[in-house]
C-alpha cells in the first residue's frame, strides 16, 4: 500500500474516533460531564490537530479508545444513578411546558 | 458490476434454500405415501433454528438494547401503560397531579463551591471499580496473590501523587484527609522535638485552616508556645514578621499555599528558604494548591506538605501527608499499631481510594496546563463580571492568587440573606466547616476588613467541571438578586444620596 492510502485510512480512523467519542460524551446523563467530555474531546483533537509522525498518531489513537471504552462503562453508570436536572440544563426560557394554569411551581433541592 | 453479482448470488441462493428442505424432507421420509406430502398443515414447519434459543447471540441483543436505551432522554420516554413522559417520573408530585405540569427547567443548584469540595471524575471512578468488586486483597497481606496485587496498585498511586509534587514515593503517607494530615505534621513534630524540652514554638499564621489553628491550640496547652502571624490586607503574610517570629527553640513554621477562603498563594519559596537557613521543619497545607498550581518540593524545600484527595476530584475519605526524608523528619506517629506506612500511620489502607487519589493526580498533573488555562478563562469573565457592578471589590491579591477561588464582598448587602436569595447557586460565604455559624468569616477579618465587609462576602469556585453556561447563569443572577436586596435596603438609599454611613448618629432605643 503507498503513503498516501495508509495517511487517507488513517484520517478515517482518526474522524470515526472522533464521532464515537463524541456521541458517547453525549451519553452522560450528568450535565457538568457532559459538557466536559464533549469539550475535552473538541480540544484534545484540536490540539493535535497537525501531528505529522504516524507512530505519535498510533499512540494517540490508542489512547483515544482506551478513553472511548472508559466512556462506555461510565455513561452505562451515569444512567442508573440520574439525578435532577441543573437549573441550567432544558429550555432556556424558564417557562413551563403546562396546558392548564400555568403556575410555577417551585422544589427546594434538600429542603424536602 | 458489484450490485449486479450480488443480486444474482441473492437470488440463487433463496431459490436454493427453498429447494433444499422438500427434498431433505422427502430423503429422511421416503416410506411416506405421496398424500401426506400434499397434506396442508395449519402450523408451519418448525426449522431448528428458530427453536433453539443461541444464549450467546440473545445475551448480545440484550446488551445491545439496553446500551441503546442509556441515551434517550426522560422527555423522549413514554412510560408503558399511561400517557406519561419519563420526566413525571422524575418529578412525582407532577405525575401524581394530573394537570400540574412538568417543569422546564431543572431545580437542582448550579455547584460553585469547589474549594469545600469537588465531583468525583468519571475516569476516577473507572479506576477505583475493579478495587471495590473483584481485587479486594489487603495490600499488606505479604503471602498471597490477593495481596500482591492490591499493594502493585497502592506503589503505583503513590508513585502518580510522587510525581505530582516532585517527591520520591518512599516519602508519601496516606492519611485520612488533609486534616488528619495537618494534625499529624504539626503535633507530631512539636511532640517529638519538644520531648527534650529544647524546642517549645512552632510558628503559624491566622488565615490557616481550622484544623491547623485547633491544632495548635491543643499544643498551647500541652505546654508550647504559637505564634499567630498576622497578614497583610492582601492576605499574604510578610516575610520580615516571619524572620523577626523565629526563635532559637522554634521546632516547626507552618504556612498554607493556597488559602481555602481568599485564594492567595503564600510566597512557599522564600519561606522555605528562611526555614532551611534556619533549620526549622517547614509544613504546608497544601489542600487547595496541589494538582492546581505548580508544585515542587524539592524546589521550594518544603519539610511536610499535607494533600487532600477530594479537593482534586478523587474519592472522598482519603489524603496524603509527604514527609521528607533527607534531611530526615522525625515525628512521633498520632495512630499507632502494625508498623503500616512507615510506622508513621498504623492501618489498613484502602486499596479503592488509594488507586482513586493515585488516578486524580495522575490526572490532575497531566492536564494541568489545560484545566488552568480553562479556570482561568472562567474566572476572569465572573471577576470581570461581577466587579463592574458598583461597590464590589475583591478579597486578597489580584496578583498572587489561585483563579479558581474568588471572592468577592457586595457592600450593603448582608451575605446570608444573598446566598438565602441565590438558592439555585450553590455557594458558600467560608469554609464548609464554619458554614453553620452566622460569625463573619475570621480569614476575612485578619485581613483587617470590617465586619460589615466580612459578612457581605461570598465565595465563588470554579473548576474543571464548570462551564461557561453557568458562569453567565450566575452572573445575571447575582446582579439581579443584589440589585433587588439593593433596592430593599434603607441603607443603600442612604448611600444613594450620597450620605457617608460613618458620618451617621444612629439614635439608641
Amino acid at each position: 500500500m503507498s503513503v498516501a492510502t495508509l495517511q487517507r485510512d488513517t484520517a478515517f480512523q482518526v474522524r470515526s474516533l472522533f464521532r464515537s467519542l463524541l456521541r458517547q460524551s453525549s451519553q452522560f446523563s450528568n450535565y457538568n460531564f457532559r459538557q466536559y467530555a464533549l469539550r475535552r474531546t473538541r480540544d484534545a483533537f484540536r490540539e493535535h490537530q497537525t501531528e505529522k509522525e504516524e507512530r505519535r498518531i498510533q499512540e494517540l489513537m490508542q489512547e483515544g479508545l482506551q478513553n472511548l471504552r472508559m466512556l462506555k462503562r461510565q455513561t452505562v453508570i451515569s444512567q442508573f444513578y440520574q439525578l435532577d436536572k441543573l437549573v441550567v440544563e432544558g429550555q432556556k426560557s424558564g417557562k413551563q411546558t403546562g396546558h392548564e394554569g400555568n403556575l410555577v411551581r417551585q422544589k427546594d433541592t434538600g429542603w424536602d | 458490476m458489484s450490485s449486479v453479482g450480488a443480486s444474482v448470488w441473492r437470488q440463487a441462493s433463496r431459490a436454493y434454500a427453498r429447494r433444499l428442505s422438500s427434498p431433505q424432507h422427502f430423503s429422511l421420509t421416503p416410506a411416506f405415501p405421496r398424500v401426506s406430502a400434499a397434506r396442508r398443515f395449519y402450523v408451519s414447519e418448525t426449522k431448528a433454528a428458530n427453536a433453539q434459543v443461541k444464549v450467546d447471540t440473545v445475551i448480545k441483543e440484550e446488551q445491545k438494547a439496553f446500551v441503546d436505551k442509556t441515551g434517550i432522554q426522560p422527555a423522549n420516554v413514554k412510560l408503558p401503560g399511561s400517557a406519561v413522559t419519563g420526566d413525571a417520573s422524575m418529578s412525582p408530585s407532577a405525575g401524581i397531579l394530573k394537570q400540574a405540569t412538568v417543569m422546564d427547567q431543572g431545580t437542582r443548584p448550579i455547584y460553585l463551591d469547589m474549594q469545600a469540595t469537588t465531583p468525583l471524575d468519571p475516569r476516577v471512578l473507572d479506576a477505583m471499580l475493579p478495587y471495590l468488586t473483584g481485587i479486594y486483597g489487603n495490600p499488606h497481606s505479604r503471602t498471597h496473590a490477593y495481596g500482591w496485587e492490591s499493594e502493585k496498585a497502592v506503589e503505583e498511586a503513590r508513585e502518580h501523587i510522587a510525581k505530582l509534587i516532585g517527591a520520591d514515593p518512599k516519602e508519601i503517607i496516606f492519611t485520612s484527609g488533609a486534616t488528619e494530615s495537618n494534625n499529624m505534621s504539626i503535633k507530631g513534630v512539636a511532640r517529638f522535638f519538644g520531648r527534650s524540652g529544647k524546642k517549645k514554638h512552632v510558628i503559624t499564621t491566622q488565615t490557616e485552616h481550622k484544623c491547623v489553628l485547633d491544632s495548635c491550640r491543643h499544643l498551647q496547652d500541652e505546654g508550647f508556645e504559637v505564634t499567630y502571624l498576622p497578614v497583610q490586607s492582601n492576605g499574604l503574610i510578610r516575610m520580615e514578621d516571619l524572620e523577626a517570629a523565629i526563635r532559637p527553640d522554634t521546632a516547626l513554621v507552618s504556612v498554607m499555599a493556597v488559602n481555602n477562603e481568599i485564594g492567595v498563594i503564600q510566597p512557599l519559596d522564600e519561606i522555605g528558604k528562611l526555614c532551611r537557613s534556619k533549620k526549622i521543619f517547614f509544613h504546608t497545607d497544601a489542600a487547595q494548591a496541589v494538582g492546581k498550581i505548580p508544585l515542587d518540593v524539592n524546589k521550594s524545600n518544603i519539610d511536610l506538605m499535607s494533600i487532600s484527595s477530594h479537593k482534586i476530584y478523587g474519592p472522598k475519605g482519603i489524603g496524603a501527608c509527604y514527609v521528607r526524608r533527607r534531611p530526615r523528619v522525625r515525628l512521633e506517629p498520632l495512630i499507632t499499631g502494625g508498623g503500616q506506612e512507615r510506622g508513621l500511620r498504623s492501618g489498613t489502607l484502602a486499596p479503592h481510594l488509594v488507586v482513586g487519589f493515585g488516578e486524580a493526580c495522575r490526572l490532575a498533573y497531566q492536564d494541568m496546563e489545560y484545566d488552568s488555562n480553562y479556570v482561568n478563562r472562567l474566572a476572569k469573565r465572573l471577576m470581570d463580571g461581577l466587579l463592574s457592578m458598583e461597590h464590589t471589590n475583591l478579597n486578597g491579591d489580584p496578583d498572587r492568587h489561585y483563579p479558581g477561588c474568588v471572592n468577592v464582598s457586595f457592600a450593603y448587602i448582608e451575605g446570608e440573606s444573598l446566598l438565602m436569595a441565590l438558592k439555585d447557586i450553590a455557594l458558600s460565604s467560608g469554609s464548609a466547616c464554619t458554614s453553620a455559624s452566622l460569625e463573619p468569616s475570621y480569614v476575612l477579618r485578619a485581613l483587617g476588613n470590617s465586619d460589615e465587609n466580612a459578612h457581605s462576602s461570598i465565595r465563588f469556585g470554579i473548576g474543571r467541571f464548570t462551564t461557561e453556561e453557568e458562569i453567565d447563569y450566575v452572573l445575571k443572577a447575582v446582579r439581579e438578586r443584589v440589585d433587588f436586596l439593593r433596592e430593599l435596603s434603607p441603607l443603600w438609599e442612604l448611600v444613594q444620596e450620597g450620605i457617608d454611613l460613618n458620618t451617621i448618629e444612629w439614635s439608641q432605643h
